[in-house]
């Protein structure tokens, strides 16, 4: 199951997943997710509400434990990694959270240099003025930086949020839903920061997103989600011949279709 | 599950018993891990120093009133049992040892216990919650080290000068009673205080607050860390983290008064 994809001009595998299982109680959630990101892509996973998407993330950065399968990270397996060893790998990593999860005892220019000041070891002013940076990059001033997270509006949280998780210029960015609460104009800021932050830092993303906009605007490769699978996965340039009934209905956002949404008709 | 199956007492009794078990085992386990981070680096030595004003700073004046109230009463109640066998002059005496050995730890342990777990619970709880843990731990700091081991640490460091504080106002307050409303000679209530305080009364009460602000600190990021389900877990995990906390000050200040004084 494992072999590597036959054709040799592939760049090596950033991120490998292979046959990941996840239950919550009697509820199963993920029923065996294959995945490969390629080093400097950008996969996008598209699907239903509910259908396991950030549960996914959550697996490969080792917040939940998933049951079965393997995760693979620089061809490393990462599945049953000591608490040492997880963070060590967690410093290629970067998330930005479907909620935010800012720190809110914390200013927000503190919460943008966290890992900058904690994992890097970085001085405490030299992280000041590249989280000021970063925070312009997301369109917002220094004197946002003084302000304390409860203090921000839900789409300044998102941006501070995603400035947190560009800030240490990690390998690999998750971004669960970046654009959800924004407005359009912000939106395509947000989405033209992480093309760019993919291309120039030659970052490696797995982005969660319903907006169609967005995942036309960032993705090398679209990944769709149903029923706890991957069923189909193809790049970009595909997406609107994918000829597969579930992607057609999701792209277009038919309420008919394939998928059977669980609401009872008036 | 079936509700006649739920009532019979007799799985009521096993389920307890389980619960408790595997809540012991739990608690065994986030203790052991919080004292390995306690000796590994790296340290907040910033963040112990913020609890340490949390803790202890910001109870002084909650303690400082429970303590001075707490050695007028006793002055009082004293004096009206004790004048009954003419037996008034042991009133400094019984009112410094019963400080130092027990009211002082105790209502000081009770007190940090309502205000300080709560606050702890509450905090971490809402971190749980709204994923800022998990957030810390993407960005490869341990939560233990952040979180939990500052504030046990803070715990152990804040209680005794607690109450120690609680002592010193406790007996000054039984000296205001005896002095101001019944009428004892100053000097003669203050060097009869001196002269029969011991150090293992004050100190038997300092290792007591030590173990308090351990133990209370320690059910306050406990239930923190495992609450789950938004602001109803966090509320459950509050409420947990006091009862359990206050009950735990009372069974180690027995256990540890055992420890000291009987023979
Ligand atoms: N900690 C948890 N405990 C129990 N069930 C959970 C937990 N986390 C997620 N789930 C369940 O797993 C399923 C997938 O959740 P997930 O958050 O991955 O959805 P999603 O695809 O990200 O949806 P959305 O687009 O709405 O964010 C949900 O049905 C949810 O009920
Ligand atoms: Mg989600």
């Amino acid at each position: 199951m494992n072999e590597p994809t036959p054709s040799p001009a592939q760049k090596p595998q950033k991120i490998s997943c292979r046959g990941i299982t996840k239950s919550f109680g009697a509820k199963r959630v993920l029923a065996g997710v294959d995945l490969d990101i390629a080093e400097g892509e950008s996969m996008v996973v598209i699907g239903g509400s509910g259908t396991g998407k950030s549960v996914t993330i959550k697996c490969i950065l080792g917040l939940l434990k998933h049951d079965t399968g393997s995760i693979k990270v620089d061809g490393v397996e990462v599945s049953n990694l000591g608490a040492r060893e997880r963070e060590r790998i967690n410093t290629k990593f970067g998330m930005l959270f479907q909620g935010g999860a800012l720190f809110d005892s914390l200013p927000v220019w503190e919460n943008v240099a966290f890992g900058l000041m904690h994992a890097q070891k970085m001085k405490r002013r030299l992280a000041r003025e590249k989280a000021i940076e970063k925070l312009a990059m997301v369109g917002l001033g220094a004197d946002v930086g003084r302000l304390f997270p409860a203090e921000l509006s839900g789409g300044m949280q998102k941006r501070v949020s995603l400035a947190r998780a560009i800030a240490t210029e990690p390998e690999v960015i998750f971004f669960d839903e970046p654009t959800t609460g924004l407005d359009p104009i912000m939106a395509d800021v947000i989405n033209n920061l992480i093309f760019e932050t993919t291309r120039k830092l030659g970052a490696t993303t797995l982005s969660i997103t319903h907006d169609m906009a967005s995942v036309r605007k960032i993705a090398d490769k679209v990944a769709m989600i149903h029923g706890g699978k991957i069923i189909w996965c193809g790049s970009i340039k595909e997406i609107d011949r994918s000829g597969n009934p579930f992607v057609e209905q999701f792209i277009h956002g038919r309420a008919d279709g394939p998928i059977q949404m669980q609401v009872r008709r008036l | 599950m079936r509700l006649a199956l739920r009532l019979n007492p007799l799985a009521l009794i096993g389920r307890a018993f389980f619960g408790i078990l595997s809540t012991i085992g739990r608690l065994a386990l986030f203790m052991a891990e919080s004292v390995t981070h306690c000796v590994r680096p790296p340290f907040f030595p910033m963040l112990v120093a913020r609890q340490v004003i949390e803790i202890g700073y910001y109870s002084l004046p909650v303690v400082g009133l429970t303590g001075i109230f707490a050695g007028m009463v006793l002055a009082l109640q004293s004096y009206t049992g004790f004048s009954r066998f003419a037996a008034e002059s042991a009133i400094p005496n019984v009112v410094a040892i019963s400080m130092t050995r027990e009211l002082g730890p105790v209502f000081a342990g009770l007190m940090v216990a309502g205000r300080v777990g709560a606050a702890m619970a509450a905090e971490i709880g809402t971190m749980r919650v709204t994923e800022q843990i998990d957030a810390l731990r993407t960005l490869s700091t341990n939560p233990f080290k952040y979180l939990v081991v500052p504030r046990l640490l803070a715990g152990l460091i804040s209680l005794p000068i607690l109450v120690l504080v609680a002592d010193i106002v406790g007996i000054m307050g039984g000296y205001l009673v005896a002095v101001y409303k019944l009428d004892f000679n100053a000097d003669a209530y203050i060097n009869n205080t001196i002269d029969f305080l011991e150090p293992l009364d004050v100190g038997s009460g300092l290792v007591k607050a030590a173990v308090f602000g351990l133990l209370i600190a320690l059910m306050g990021c406990y239930h923190g860390f495992h609450s789950k389900g938004g602001a109803r877990g966090v509320g459950t995990a509050t409420t947990n983290a006091v009862v359990s906390g206050a009950i735990l000050v009372l069974i180690f200040n027995y256990i540890i008064t055992e420890a000291f004084f009987s023979r």
